[in-house]
């Protein structure tokens, strides 16, 4: 595929393979920040093709895994009300809150359905004036600005019928809040290149500096991947610790000033509950006053429903690159996709769904490129 | 008065996981596995139906008949490259088709909702003519329903066919061996893409056409020619990953596959890409995997190829000596991942 093929050929990523092995001199902890990045790696053995001194742990860059127990719970909360359309991706309808899924919910009666833009929510509840038409919106940084849009538009339109639950998190507190853990182990970060292609990378540069860790901003090809590794570890045996961009084909230092607009718009910066890891100060974005007769959580009034997590589900230590699926004693036997304990073995872009779907046959070969 | 049945009560599913069916229990995944294995099987079994296969094969008086029954609800009722008649014809021919069959009868059951436009139906019942036709098959019952408004879904349709197995055929995972080719007799997820751009709305630069056709013609010819066909399963619901790993499980063995040599058109490969989808789960409807004997691979290949609906047949891999009942899937960077069935349906991932 053009675009796509010349970033998964073969010879090239051995190529890059082995420069990474070349310069290894010392063992290196890196965390990919991204879910969608973790998949990539599992799915095409990247991991395999690094040096042993190379260790790369998954970072919290999934937004369903992070989304909290209680934000679940709330979706389904409105979902179940006979008046309301509840929208959302379809990544969140399996995941679990304290007794159901969205899924389930459905089954049982509660329309929900699964759209591909918020601006699709928006043209259903002109649709269905008669109904309260209500979108998910799930994300990082890089959904956030589609569903900014769609709050302008619900507005610009007059819409009275038109909500959103909002659950957006912000990438760089995530970051800050795994370097600061006592437990950290991470050293260099491959920061998530969608996420940058909105919000640039000027936010980045001092946690470099004040943390000592350099972060390459990369992509989700296999030879990004493995490139943002060599500059990584470039950076680590060289002592520098610097914000460097792999991504140049989509990501510019300043970001999409359009996007950023539209997120200032109307979002404003909130306190955020990650689910596994607990509140985070100033990680998630929440609407800002203008725009409160669009928060779902008002107009319904669930913002007070509290939740209890599984107390067997490891996945805030996954989540922070602290221990791997494989080390949880529930994976792949009391957590599976069909019954999973938590959100990180469903989601697509989740650390032990990703385990669990491109496990290797239990003869493979594990070498790494001489 | 007390409630007898005779029948143990407890559901073997525990209701506490699924008090209510899912959509995901019509996925073709695991859930749908769930369902066959521990709900149908206990409660009909029989040598057949354990065979598990895409239809049973039974014996009678010196004549093996071959017999399969599918249901149709797929939205939109007309698709680009296909419409639910030519579906459920297909569909039923190639499940007799995968069995050796020569497909002879089909059933057609109609649940119509009140208020199907008229022309809708009528289109899809020339649909079906044209699909009989083409596939050879006639159709010689059926039935008609209908349901109240909302009670439906425009038109679900529901086909049984009655084949022959010719003589000396005998195609099942049973006869699966070591060292087996696989072939595949054409492109992947066409089909499923095509459903899915329409249903959601999404807009490609290219109409994606589903694949929906019959491969009984194609399955003659390899049997005419005396290839050693060890088994044959068409690839629906959960695409060429659910195909092969129902397979590898009801045989008993390992399948090793070459993820380099799939043919998936560009078009395809883009909207997975776009949508996070797998194209190894993406439904087909007019395509089938074959089992071969290794010594007949190459002949069988050429032969599938000089046939309209095995142009792009390929060979994509081989039955394993080792039998932990896996399919591995052999990348270009020379890793190599397991196939797992989905849960469910494979989900659009958000970004």
């Amino acid at each position: 595929m053009r675009f796509l093929d010349e970033y998964r050929d073969a010879k090239a990523i051995r190529g890059i393979a082995s420069a990474i092995t070349k310069i290894t001199k010392r063992p290196w902890t890196l965390m990919e920040v991204c879910g969608g990045q973790t998949h990539a790696i599992v799915r095409f053995g990247i991991d395999e093709l690094l040096p042993k001194l190379i260790t790369l742990v998954h970072g919290p860059g999934c937004p369903v895994c992070v989304t909290s127990v209680e934000l679940v719970d709330q979706a389904i909360a409105i979902a179940q009300r006979p008046e309301v359309i509840f929208c959302s991706f379809g990544d969140m309808l399996r995941v679990p809150g304290t007794s159901q899924d969205l899924f389930a919910a459905k089954a049982a009666g509660a329309e929900v359905r699964i759209v591909y833009s918020p601006v699709d929510a928006v043209a259903l509840a002109r649709e269905h004036p008669d109904r309260e038409v209500v979108f998910f919106a799930v994300g990082f940084e890089t959904t956030a600005p589609s569903t900014a849009m769609a709050v302008v538009l619900a507005s610009q339109q007059h819409l009275t019928n038109f909500s959103m639950l909002v659950s957006h998190v912000l990438v760089p507190p995530a970051m800050e809040a795994v370097l600061s853990s006592p437990h950290n182990t991470v050293q260099g970060f491959l920061a998530a290149g969608h996420v940058c292609a909105i919000m640039g990378y000027t936010e980045y540069e001092p946690i470099a500096a004040r943390y000592r860790v350099p972060i390459v901003v990369t992509g989700f090809e296999p030879l990004d991947i493995l490139h943002g590794v060599l500059m990584c570890v470039a950076q680590l045996e060289e002592g520098r610790a610097e914000v460097e961009n792999q991504y140049t084909r989509a990501v510019r230092r300043e970001g999409n000033a359009q996007a950023m607009w539209a997120i200032r718009e109307v979002f404003e910066i909130v306190p955020r509950k990650w689910r596994g890891i607990g509140p985070i100060a100033r990680s998630g974005l929440g609407l800002r006053a203008p725009y409160d007769a669009f928060d779902a959580a008002l107009r319904f009034d669930v913002a007070t429903l509290s939740a209890e997590e599984s107390s067997e589900c490891i996945s805030g230590l996954i989540l922070q690159g602290i221990k791997k699926p494989i080390e949880c004693p529930a994976f792949g036997t009391r957590c599976t996709p069909e019954r999973p304990l938590g959100a990180t073995m469903v989601s697509s872009e989740g650390a032990c769904a990703a385990y669990y779907r491109y496990r290797r046959p239990a003869a493979a070969p594990s070498e790494a490129v001489a | 008065m007390s409630l007898t049945t005779g029948f143990p009560l407890a559901c073997p599913i525990p209701l506490t996981d699924y008090p209510t069916v899912l959509l995901g229990h019509g996925g073709g995944g695991k859930l749908t596995q769930q369902l066959i294995e521990r709900l149908m099987l206990p409660a009909f079994n029989n040598p057949w139906l354990g065979m598990r296969h895409d239809g049973a094969v039974m014996d009678l008086q010196g004549v093996r008949l071959a017999f399969t029954t599918d249901s149709y609800v797929v939205q939109p009722l007309i698709f680009p490259g296909g419409d639910i008649g030519r579906l459920a014809v297909n569909g039923t021919v190639n499940d007799l088709a995968m069995c050796g069959a020569c497909p002879l009868w089909l059933s057609l059951g109609f649940i119509l909702e009140e208020g199907l436009p008229m022309e809708t139906l009528w289109r899809v019942i020339q649909s079906i003519q044209h699909a009989a036709k083409s596939a050879n098959v006639s159709v010689v019952t059926g039935d008609t329903k209908v349901v109240e408004k909302g009670k439906g879904d425009g038109l679900f349709i529901n086909t049984s066919g009655v084949g022959v197995v010719p003589a000396g055929v005998v195609i099942a995972p049973s006869q699966v061996r070591a060292g087996d080719a696989v072939l595949l007799s054409g492109d992947l997820g066409r089909h499923g893409i095509a459903i899915m751009a329409v249903r959601e709305g999404l807009n490609f630069e290219t109409t994606i056409e589903s694949d929906t056709a019959p491969l009984a013609d194609l399955v003659a010819r390899l049997l005419a020619a005396k290839m050693q066909v060890h088994c044959l399963r068409d690839l629906t619901r959960g695409g060429l990953a659910s195909g092969l790993i129902e397979i590898a499980h009801a045989a008993k063995v390992s399948i090793d596959i070459d993820e380099t040599v799939l043919p998936i058109q560009e078009e395809v490969r883009g909207a997975c890409e776009l949508l996070g989808l797998d194209p190894l789960y993406v439904a087909n409807e007019g395509r089938c995997v074959a089992f071969v004997a290794a010594d007949d691979a190459s002949r069988a290949l050429e032969l599938m190829r000089s046939h309209p609906l095995g142009r792009d047949a390929t060979l994509i891999g081989y039955v394993a000596d080792a039998a932990p009942s896996q399919v591995t899937v052999h990348n270009a960077i020379g890793s190599q991942r397991m196939l797992d069935l989905f849960s469910g349906e494979q989900l659009p991932r958000i970004c």
